[in-house]
């Protein structure tokens, strides 16, 4: 098989021991030094412990999504790495240059499209970057539009040409696609992935829709109660090869969740990936 | 359809209808001795007076006068409630330190202030441009405030998110973000500047509107009273176009604007 197990980081009696049977001891492959680093990462809103001792690290270029079910503390997570909220004191690295795409594109909705992807870009050709991320999107045509013009889907990818202008070295996403129809969503894995591919930032996507996170992912992490309860390393080359290992990992994961595994054709939306890319 | 019932039909829609009829009783009413000329004047001998006002370039001098008053209590009553606002709204300090006092100020009905406004500033131009400045503040820093802090707080997270400074975030998120709440105190504080002006003017004016009113009204003039009344619904009508003309300009944005 073409997975790499990999075990929750901390060996914390209180982890579900449903991991045990996935999981093994072997050390995470993290060969390069990491752009991201937690050790021992607590927050709390008050008394609420919504993430407790979690360990994470991300190398550069690596694919990262996030699996979880509503309420894990996923964005609470990614607020962490995009420097949104107080770390106070703890062991956090972060790179310096990061961007974050939102489920909804939060677009200003005063300024043209172009400006919005050159919002504070400090060089003098700030225009004509933001032409290129856009064209790289398949948006040159609408530089000029509104945003409160825009399609859904539109609005996330000039989201994510906003991002990709910065060049930076951690982009976060989260849940970028989940209010986009089913099609428009597979259509923007592929232009992520090929936007990963072209300026390899280490990417941490959140979603919590297994079959998105099979199709894209290097590595994928599950949390659950604020702790990593699960990861899986997925060598397998995206589109057929992956097909083929999705419905064991499918399964699993779904385990490792807790839900039911409906009966409905195992990596169906790998497959689809398969297709669509030459 | 017969030509009558079609003319009928477009008649019992037609809303400039009941004004006409209107002006066509007190005309046929003057005429006819019914109504007097010191109660009312002829609406075709008001028509007349404005011509002539007009014509002698007494209407237009004391206009000026009035509209420069108007001009300069909003210039400085509008800056001073944006900048109450802005310091209100940007600050937690600034919010303690401006809004209460901004609300005592409301309490307060600005006209009645005329009079302390008297003794402080005599009877010159000075205490009606400082009534008009001081109408204007509040509508202009209630909106002002308002908007600045509904701005949604995702944009300005996704502005942080992407590394702007606070400089920048008010620059391009907050600002911009207040603009239409802005025009609407200014809207508010155009139209409430007329009405303080009348006031303002009765005091011992020796030129503007309030002072054609008021010499009209010891020779019982009412052709030229009716003139002024015409004259202040036209200032109302034009200071709300012209922020009608800035909104449709600075909000393009906006759907309903966009899709038209
Ligand atoms: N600012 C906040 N104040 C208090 N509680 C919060 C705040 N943000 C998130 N939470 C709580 O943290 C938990 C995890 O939230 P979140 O990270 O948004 O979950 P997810 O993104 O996985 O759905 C939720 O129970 C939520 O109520
Ligand atoms: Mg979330």
């Amino acid at each position: 098989m073409n997975l790499l197990r990999e075990p929750a980081p901390r060996k914390d009696p209180a982890v579900d021991a449903r991991l045990n049977h996935f999981t093994s001891p072997a050390a995470p492959a993290v060969t390069s030094e990491p752009v991201v680093s937690l050790r021992d990462f607590t927050r709390r809103f008050g008394d609420n412990t919504i993430i407790s001792g979690l360990n994470l690290q991300i190398a550069a270029g690596e694919f990262v999504i996030l699996l979880g079910r509503s309420g894990s503390g996923k964005t609470t997570l990614l607020r962490t790495l995009a420097g949104l909220d107080p770390v106070e004191g703890q062991d956090v690295t972060i790179p310096g240059s990061r961007a974050v795409v939102f489920q909804d594109a939060r677009l200003l909705p005063w300024k043209k499209v172009w400006r919005n992807v050159a919002l504070g870009l400090k060089r003098g050709n700030a225009r004509q970057l933001a032409e290129e991320a856009l064209q790289e999107v398949g948006l040159g045509h609408r530089l000029e539009a509104w945003p409160l013009t825009l399609s859904g889907g539109e609005a996330q990818r000039v989201a994510l040409a906003r991002a990709l202008v910065r060049e930076p070295q951690l982009l976060l996403l989260d849940e970028p696609f989940a209010a986009l129809d089913a099609l428009t969503r597979l259509r923007m894995h592929e232009l992520v992935l090929s936007l990963w591919r072209r300026h390899r930032p280490a990417v941490l996507m959140v979603t919590h829709d297994v079959d998105e996170a099979i199709a894209l992912a290097d590595r994928i992490v599950l949390l659950d109660g604020g702790k990593i309860v699960a990861q899986e390393r997925i060598t397998a080359a995206r589109g057929p090869e992956r097909a083929t290992v999705a419905a064991p990992l499918r399964k699993r994961l779904l385990d490792a969740l807790g839900g039911v595994v409906e009966e409905r054709p195992a990596g169906e939306i790998v497959a689809l990936h398969a297709g669509a890319r030459p | 359809m017969s030509p009558f019932t079609r003319l009928a039909r477009s008649l019992g829609t037609a809303r400039w209808l009941s004004p006409l009829l209107l002006l066509a009783v007190l005309e046929a009413g003057s005429r006819s001795g019914l109504i007097p000329e010191r109660t009312l004047a002829a609406p075709s001998q008001v028509l007349a007076t404005l011509w002539a006002m007009t014509a002698s370039g007494e209407l237009t001098d004391n206009l000026a006068v009035s509209f420069l008053r108007i001009i300069a209590g909003l210039a400085i009553g509008v800056t001073t409630g944006i900048v109450l606002a802005l310091v209100a709204g940007l600050s937690r300090q600034g919010e303690v330190a401006v809004d209460p006092l901004m609300q005592i100020k409301r309490t307060i009905p600005t006209l009645a202030l005329t009079p302390l406004f008297i003794v402080w500033f005599g009877i010159g131009e000075t205490p009606k441009i400082a009534l008009i400045a001081f109408a204007s503040i509040f509508p202009v820093y209630l909106n002002l405030y308002g908007g600045i802090r509904g701005i949604d707080v995702r944009l300005l997270e996704g502005a942080r998110s992407l590394g702007l400074s606070r400089a920048a975030q008010v620059w391009h998120v907050i600002l911009p973000g207040a603009l239409p709440a802005l025009l609407v105190g200014l809207r508010y504080s155009l139209s409430v500047s007329v009405l303080v002006l009348v006031v303002a003017e009765q005091i011992n004016a020796t030129a503007g509107l309030g002072y054609l009113i008021n010499n009209a009204r010891d020779f019982m003039r009412t052709d030229i009273i009716l003139v002024c009344l015409m004259v202040y619904a036209v200032l109302g009508l034009a200071a709300d176009g012209l922020v009608r003309a800035v909104e449709s300009r600075a909000l393009v944005w906006r759907p309903s604007i966009v899709s038209q």
